[in-house]
């Protein structure tokens, strides 16, 4: 049995690189990882709450959100690659047509 | 036999209370010229003469329930309640009211038809039928009225009629002088009408104004005979006006500057009728007060009889000639009015008959003159043998206008020289001087108008049959009406209409012989004078100094302009120039000043103050959104960065408080 402070701080450390991630890295690819790094910080939070609180309901949102979080890489994917057909370049910073 | 009679007068009866269609039917068809006229082929006429006839059908079926022998009718509903004072709309039908809407819708359909041929072509063709209608509508509004309110209404709306009737051909300056002259002449008359009315109405205690209710007060004295005589002077003012009595009868000369058939509809034969018509309405208000009211009557009835009468020896224009005679002849009944209850009777009588020989004359005349295109005699001369309708019909007018047995003018004069020959005989004196006078100047009419030869222009012809029918029609009923009052055949007439008691009419031989007499003087006198033709009137030289008296109408009319109307013309003016340079110009300008001063403020206030706020509005607006765009980079991880540092500060409020 792992204790739950260690837990806790696993995933805020797996969280803060993820949000470090998501805001330097420049490549679309890299951010998408990023995204991942933290919704599986989530992850690891429900499960040790879970397990913790001996409550099951932790873990079925684990998996769910294990589902949406393949849904959306697949997606983000899907614009990365057309992002590259337009653009020849995945630079997210490049890509600020939306704006004023 | 009898169960058949009862039904016809229950008939007759039943027809007696839809009286009052008769005066709508004119309404109606005024309306309908009015708004449909102009796009109704033949321009409206129609209308008018389709209603008249109803209308005269109505008004015949009525006068047959009198001739029957059936009583009065009055029926009426409330209009509106002013404290105790209630007016009603509604009819009162007598045996007076009966003849004279057969008189009236006789005439005016006898006009309606003859204006179809006399106005052809005329540019106010729909109006002029519009105003025609108007006008019958009122005068029968006048004859039905069952009080003196209605009455008014009635009286009101002929006069602006005839204003607009004398008036109907104003490009020239003279008609539309006359017509004025006209309406400010009869508006003087009705001044004293219409406070007589109110003297009436105060009387009653400002309970009513129902002429039957007011006259039974007078009767039985609740009103006393001071206050009814002072009524009855002012509702004679009324009279003088409408009637053109003397002396206001300055208009009626000049009011024959409107078309012929207007001069036979209203200045012969009904609406100066409705004087004396509304004399013998208000009758017992006359007879109960002070004697010297009837006699004042009678006094201002004998001297515009005699007045007018000479006055009509000297006109050159047809149509004045007739003017006069129509003054002189209303001055007959309004004289022998004056007399008593038999003297009513014989003037309604004189009415009633002169109403057809006089718009038979005035539309023979217009006949003359549509043919010759002239109004003077001078011009005319020798018609009989290109005319010879209108001369044959003329002359029955003409005749029964001298007073020759057996036309209308004989019985009805001789009525009326009977009534007064018994105890007036100064006025009797005056009516035969009179009924000569009349002979003379109508024989010298008919002699410088159809005799000799022609003196005029072009070649004149015979009017068309939409103007010669009601000639005839005419004609027949000037042979025929007067043996309604005669003597000899029991006088049906006064058996209808009479005040208090039906009357037995004498016929004394001695008057008729007189009045002949006279009349056959008269037309003898003229025939020796006019016989021959001369290049100025022999009148002329006969009259003397009378010449230019008559011919300037005793001067009255130049007295009135210089005595009342430029004074009181030049000094109103003056003081309504001043009035309008000074106090209503003055307000103009203060008003403009004010709205100057106030608009410089608004100016201010709306270019600084309102502007100034709108535009900081828009111009803030315009900042900030160039400074905010800045925060809208595109950059995503911006915008992430943004979403985490909110986060957190949210997470460090809340997990602080």
């Amino acid at each position: 049995m792992i204790r739950l402070p260690l837990v806790l701080f696993f995933s805020a450390f797996l969280f803060s690189a993820g949000v470090y991630g998501v805001l330097v890295r420049r490549n679309a690819v890299m951010v998408l990882m990023a995204i991942e790094l933290m919704l599986n910080a989530v992850n690891v939070n429900l499960v040790g709450f879970s397990a913790n609180l001996k409550a099951m309901s932790g873990q079925v949102f684990a998996l769910f959100i294990i589902a949406v979080a393949a849904a959306e890489v697949g997606i983000g994917l899907a614009i990365v690659i057309l992002l590259f057909r337009n653009r020849e370049s995945i630079n997210v910073d490049e890509v600020s047509l939306l704006k004023w | 036999m009898v169960a058949a009679e009862t039904t016809a007068v229950a008939a007759a009866s039943g027809i007696l209370k839809l009286t009052w269609i008769i005066a709508l039917l004119p309404v109606i068809s005024a309306a309908l010229t009015l708004f449909f006229g102009k796009r109704t082929p033949g321009r409206g006429a129609v209308y008018g003469i389709l209603a008249l006839a109803g209308s005269w059908v109505l008004s015949i079926l009525v006068l047959w329930h009198f001739v029957q022998g059936g009583g009065t009718q009055a029926s009426q509903v409330e209009w509106f309640n002013v404290g105790p004072f209630h007016l009603q709309l509604g009819q009162y039908i007598d045996g007076l009211a009966a003849v004279m809407l057969v008189v009236v819708t006789s005439v005016s359909l006898c006009v309606h038809v003859y204006s179809l041929g006399y106005m052809h072509g005329d540019k106010r063709f729909t109006w002029f039928y519009f105003v025609l209608s108007m006008f019958t509508a009122a005068m029968l509004d006048v004859i039905i009225a069952p009080n003196l309110f209605q009455l008014l209404i009635g009286w009101e709306v002929m006069g602006v009629c005839s204003y607009l009737l004398i008036g109907h051909w104003w490009e020239e300056k003279e008609n539309s002088n006359a017509s004025i002259k006209a309406f400010i002449t009869t508006r003087i008359g009705d001044v004293p009408f219409m406070f007589g009315i109110f003297a009436l109405i105060a009387a009653t205690g400002f309970k009513t104004s129902n002429i039957t209710e007011i006259s039974t007060m007078v009767h039985t004295g609740a009103i006393p005979a001071g206050v009814a005589a002072v009524a009855a002077i002012l509702l004679f003012g009324g009279t003088i006006g409408k009637s053109a009595q003397f002396p206001l009868h300055v208009w009626l000369p000049d009011a024959m500057a409107g078309p012929t058939p207007v001069s036979a509809l209203i200045h012969a034969a009904t609406m100066v009728a409705a004087g004396v018509y509304l004399v013998g309405r208000m009758y017992t208000v006359f007879i109960g007060a002070e004697t010297w009211v009837l006699q004042t009557v009678s006094i201002i009835g004998a001297i515009t009889m005699l007045g007018a009468a000479l006055l009509a020896l000297v006109q050159n224009d047809i149509k004045r000639v007739l003017a006069y005679s129509t003054l002189s002849q209303l001055a007959y009944m309004v004289a022998v009015m004056g007399v008593g209850p038999a003297g009513r009777n014989a003037a309604f009588f004189h009415l009633f008959t002169h109403a057809f020989f006089k718009a038979l004359l005035f539309l023979g005349a217009g006949s003359v003159i549509h043919s010759v295109h002239s109004n003077n005699m001078s011009d005319m001369g020798g018609l009989r043998k290109y005319m010879p309708v209108t001369f044959l019909t003329f002359v029955i007018g003409s005749l029964a206008l001298a007073g020759i047995f057996p036309f209308a003018g004989f019985w009805s004069k001789d009525e009326l020289l009977v009534s007064t020959h018994d105890g007036h005989m100064w006025l009797f004196i005056i009516m035969v001087v009179t009924a000569a006078l009349t002979a003379f100047y109508t024989m010298r009419m008919v002699w410088l108008t159809f005799f000799g030869a022609y003196e005029g222009h072009g070649h004149p012809e015979e009017s068309p049959a939409s103007m010669t029918g009601p000639l005839v029609f005419l004609a027949a009923a000037t042979v025929g009406v007067g043996f309604l009052g005669s003597p000899l055949l029991h006088a049906p007439f006064f058996k209808w209409v009479y005040f208090g008691e039906p009357e037995a009419i004498h016929f004394v031989p001695w008057i008729a012989l007189l009045g002949t007499a006279a009349a056959l003087g008269g037309i003898a006198l003229a025939y020796a004078v006019y016989k021959e033709k001369r290049e100025r009137d022999p009148l002329e030289g006969a009259l003397g100094p009378f010449w230019g008296l008559f011919q300037n109408r005793y001067y009255i009319d130049a007295f009135y302009m210089r005595a009342i109307i430029y004074p009181v013309r030049d000094r109103l003016s003056a003081a309504v120039y001043w009035f309008n340079q000074n106090i209503i110009d003055g307000v103009v300008n203060g008003v403009a000043a004010l709205a100057r001063g106030v608009s410089v403020v608004v100016y201010w206030f709306d270019r600084n103050v309102i502007d100034g706020f709108v535009n900081a509005v828009g111009s803030g607006a315009e900042e900030g959104g160039g400074l905010l765009k800045y925060l809208q980079s595109g950059n995503v991880q911006w915008y992430a960065v943004g979403l985490f540092v909110g986060v957190i500060a949210l997470t460090i409020i809340f997990v602080r408080a």
